[in-house]
């Protein structure tokens, strides 16, 4: 900090691009970090803020254009490279070794050694308390991570940081899962970082974390570099115009149907330890929000709905009369579908084609005695591909190799061909562009207008506000409010989502 | 999307490089060895493979579902002798294949069962059959061979079909079913779905568990098949027979470009596989070389089959 040294930026792009099959990630990005500053990364999700980080940490190497860090080029990345550089990245989903001991995390894959090569256990634990309590924590290096919550994780993570003399540290929207007041817990030490001169990069999409925390923010927006400024000379509006850049009325299509009758009603549904006594009414043509943390137990309710998971006690009554279900094909046959979370873990079989992707649950009605009839599944995959405009060089295309816009379709193709009258989206926009997410939209709007009733989990606050008619808050296990559309705002929705803590 | 279409050797090799490969070696032999192209060869290399053929059409099924099954090579012993002792006590040789052919069947119903109901890795489950299946046969048979089958039994090993042999047909019926189950029936749709991605099979409503059990019944009634064909041609209930098969189908499979990881494989491929095994084998016997060479041989091969089917799937999942 100070001197002369910290005119050298602590990390430069210059005209970074990347480019996916089917998808340009990013074009010609080109910003600096400055020594001991806040550097705010702002995009909307698939604006290319993932793709770019994982380009300064080395996962990825980019196409085209240069790194250079403290003025030095970088020219061949790796993640153990950029590692040694001083890059360190705390990431959104973290993924700690949950069984070992805090130390061990900490020093994981460099524990200090004996000189017969065996580990110095002593001094492991010795140095990772040190570290704990000049963090002024009071964690115990011996402690199990698994004991740990979410935040806890987040500052064992920022000690390792430190500790591996990282001098550029990148958080990946670090307040997205937990409460606020560990968000206070965590600008403390980011603050702290700060001031030790190492550079921050964190990437949000919250205008008044940009504001508070921020000295300088990029603004991202379909893979290009739409400006940098210092923060003070922003203001939250001008943000979100250039984050965006377009009136928010083209963000999202206009919902025209009518709600309905009940189709789908919990009543005081329960898991042990995971959620208890949610009910919830769903109507044809209703786009129903579920709003909360990760964690608060939102797609956990929906999977027993679904089938996935058994629950204990409670009732689901599905247009009137009471549904038993076992297991998924019960769900599926009354018309009850759920587009995962996870596409690829539960949407799609990557290593399969895209065509059987999208027949994979409607292959009973090609079926002519044993066999199938691929003429009418071909015709009805090309017919999805059409209507959904899924982008691919062929319906044989193994689905894995699309990007992630592409392969939700499929996911909603396959479902969509079953004629769903209940559908769940769990975090249906996900890491997707922001022309695939209005093409979402759109589908969702025109199934809610044939009376399709749809459940939108979803833990971004603007598509809820967006395009829900109603919205239903979970916080720990238990629904804390539910708002109507004339009453959303996001501060409004966030008081319920955090409101189990207080 | 207009990148440049480069030289992509993991998608070319998953197509058709095996394929060329088989091809490459059969040309190869042919010149270096005389003997190797005659008819009498062609026809032995034929009644060699049939087979480990038979027992990787069910040993596919287990692998393309993210299974797989030791037991086949045991199984087909047990089945074999059973269908052995059958045709000796009663002179009905229809009977005996039918029994044969049961036996192995349930084998297979055993070893899904075990897998569905416990929910225990197929490879432990199918190791622990493989054994009570080899003690089986030993406490059946006492450990002696059954002799004197019969000219209408060993039809099913020895005879021909116009210039066939008869047990090259059946192998071909054997093949065809498989192709048909894999791609002409939803059930074969459902067992690449569960090898290819589970849960995700289970959140569109595949019935996973239905799909494994299938998968190691149908694989048990091919080792059943395999069993009658081989005691039919050796005349004789062997009680031994089979041993370390198992190994051998799985690589004719796995050479055939069906993926340990589940999920990918087919029927041309398959037979390619256990063609190559083929004739490598007959071509190192034509040339002299020893068997303790040969299982060195064979051990590479996989080796290098499995390398590839890791590097094409590596390939095929970044992009």
């Amino acid at each position: 900090m100070g001197g002369k040294e910290s005119s050298i930026p602590a990390l430069e792009l210059r005209h970074i691009s990347k480019s996916f099959p089917g998808v340009k990630a990013l074009s010609d990005v080109s910003f600096s970090v400055e020594q001991g500053k806040v550097h705010v990364l702002v995009g909307e999700n698939g604006a290319g803020k993932s793709t770019l980080i994982k380009i300064i940490n080395g996962i990825y190497s980019a196409d085209e254009g240069e790194i250079y860090m403290f003025g030095e080029k970088i020219s061949h990345t790796s993640p153990k490279m950029m590692r040694d550089a001083g890059i360190a990245t705390i990431h959104q989903e973290l993924s700690p070794v949950k069984d070992l001991t805090i130390a061990e995390n900490i020093f994981l894959g460099r524990e200090p050694l004996r000189k017969n090569k065996f580990v110095n256990w002593k001094k492991l634990f010795g140095d990772a308390q040190k570290l704990i309590d000049d963090f002024g924590f009071r964690y115990r290096a011996r402690q199990k991570m698994r004991e740990l919550t979410v935040s806890d994780m987040q500052i064992i993570e920022i000690i390792k940081a430190v500790s591996m003399n990282a001098r550029v540290v990148i958080m990946d929207e670090p307040t997205s899962s937990i409460t606020e007041g560990e968000v206070r817990t965590l600008f403390e030490q980011v603050n702290r970082l700060r001031d030790a001169g190492i550079s921050i990069i964190y990437i949000t999409h919250k205008m008044e974390e940009i504001m508070e925390i921020g000295d300088t923010a990029s603004i991202l927006r379909d893979g290009e570099l739409i400006s940098t400024h210092k923060v003070k000379d922003l203001t939250q509006e001008q943000i979100i115009t250039k984050m965006v850049g377009r009136e928010m009325k083209d963000i999202y299509p206009q919902k025209t149907a009518s709600i309905g009758e009940t189709i789908l009603e919990l009543k005081n549904l329960s898991k042990k330890d995971v959620f208890s006594d949610i009910s919830l009414k769903l109507h044809k043509g209703e786009i129903l929000g579920m709003a909360g943390l990760v964690g608060a137990g939102r797609t956990e309710v929906f999977r027993t709905v679904f089938g996935m998971d058994p629950y204990d006690s409670g009732e689901v009554l599905y247009e009137g009369k009471k549904l038993e279900v076992k297991k998924v094909q019960d769900a599926i046959r009354a018309g009850i579908m759920m587009i995962s979370e996870d596409r690829k873990r539960e949407g799609l079989v990557l290593c399969r084609s895209v065509g059987e992707n999208i027949a994979l649950p409607n292959l009973a009605s090609y079926l002519r005695g044993i066999f199938l009839n691929k003429k009418s599944e071909k015709k009805d995959s090309v017919e999805m591909q059409e209507i959904l405009n899924i982008k691919t060089p062929s319906l044989d295309t193994p689905a894995g190799s699309l990007s992630g816009g592409n392969q939700q379709k499929i996911v909603i193709a396959k479902w969509l061909l079953h004629h769903p009258k209940v559908l769940i989206m769990d975090e249906p926009t996900r890491g997707i562009d922001v022309g695939a997410k209005y093409e979402i939209y759109k589908i969702m709007c025109d199934l809610a207008a044939q009376g399709v009733g749809i459940v939108m989990i979803s833990s971004d606050l603007p598509e809820i506000i967006g395009i829900c008619d109603r919205t239903i808050v979970m916080s720990e296990g238990k629904i804390t409010g539910e708002v109507e559309r004339k009453d959303f705002s996001q501060e409004h929705i966030m008081a319920f989502a955090v409101g189990g803590k207080k | 999307m207009n990148k440049k279409r480069e030289f992509d050797f993991a998608g070319f090799y998953s197509k058709y490089g095996i394929f060329f490969l088989f091809v490459i070696m059969f040309l190869l032999m042919s010149i270096i060895n005389e003997n190797f192209l005659s008819g009498v060869n062609i026809t032995n290399i034929a009644r060699q493979i049939v087979v480990i053929t038979i027992l990787a059409c069910g040993e596919q099924l287990m692998l393309i579902a993210g299974l797989i099954d030791l037991s086949v090579g045991s199984v087909l012993a047990l089945s074999g002798c059973v269908a052995a002792s059958v045709v000796v006590n009663t002179g009905n040789a229809p009977v005996a294949v039918i029994i044969g052919l049961l036996v192995g069947l349930v084998c297979g119903i055993v070893n899904g069962g075990i897998l569905v109901a416990f929910d225990i890795p197929p490879f432990i489950t199918t190791l622990a059959t493989m054994m009570i299946a080899r003690g089986a046969v030993y406490v059946f048979t006492d450990g002696v061979p059954i002799s004197q089958l019969g000219d209408a039994f060993c039809w099913v090993g020895q005879g021909y079909i116009g210039p066939i042999p008869a047990p090259v047909v059946i192998m071909i019926i054997a093949l065809i079913i498989t192709w048909v189950i894999l791609n002409q029936t939803r059930t074969g749709r459902y067992i690449y779905a569960v090898g290819g991605n589970q849960d995700a099979a289970n959140a569109s409503g595949v019935n996973i568990r239905y799909i494994k059990f299938f998968a190691s019944a149908f694989s048990g009634l091919m080792a059943g098949l395999a069993g009658v064909i081989l005691m039919a041609r050796m005349n004789s209930g062997q009680p031994i027979a089979g041993e370390s098969y198992e190994m051998d189908a799985i690589t004719a499979v796995v050479v055939g470009g069906t993926s340990m990881a589940g999920g990918v494989g087919n029927i041309p491929g398959t037979i390619v596989g256990s063609c190559i095994i083929g004739i490598i084998k007959n071509f190192m016997n034509l040339q002299n070389i020893n068997s303790y060479w040969q299982q060195i041989v064979q051990g590479i091969i996989v080796c290098v089959a499995v390398i590839i089917d890791v590097k094409v799937r590596k390939a095929n999942s970044k992009a």
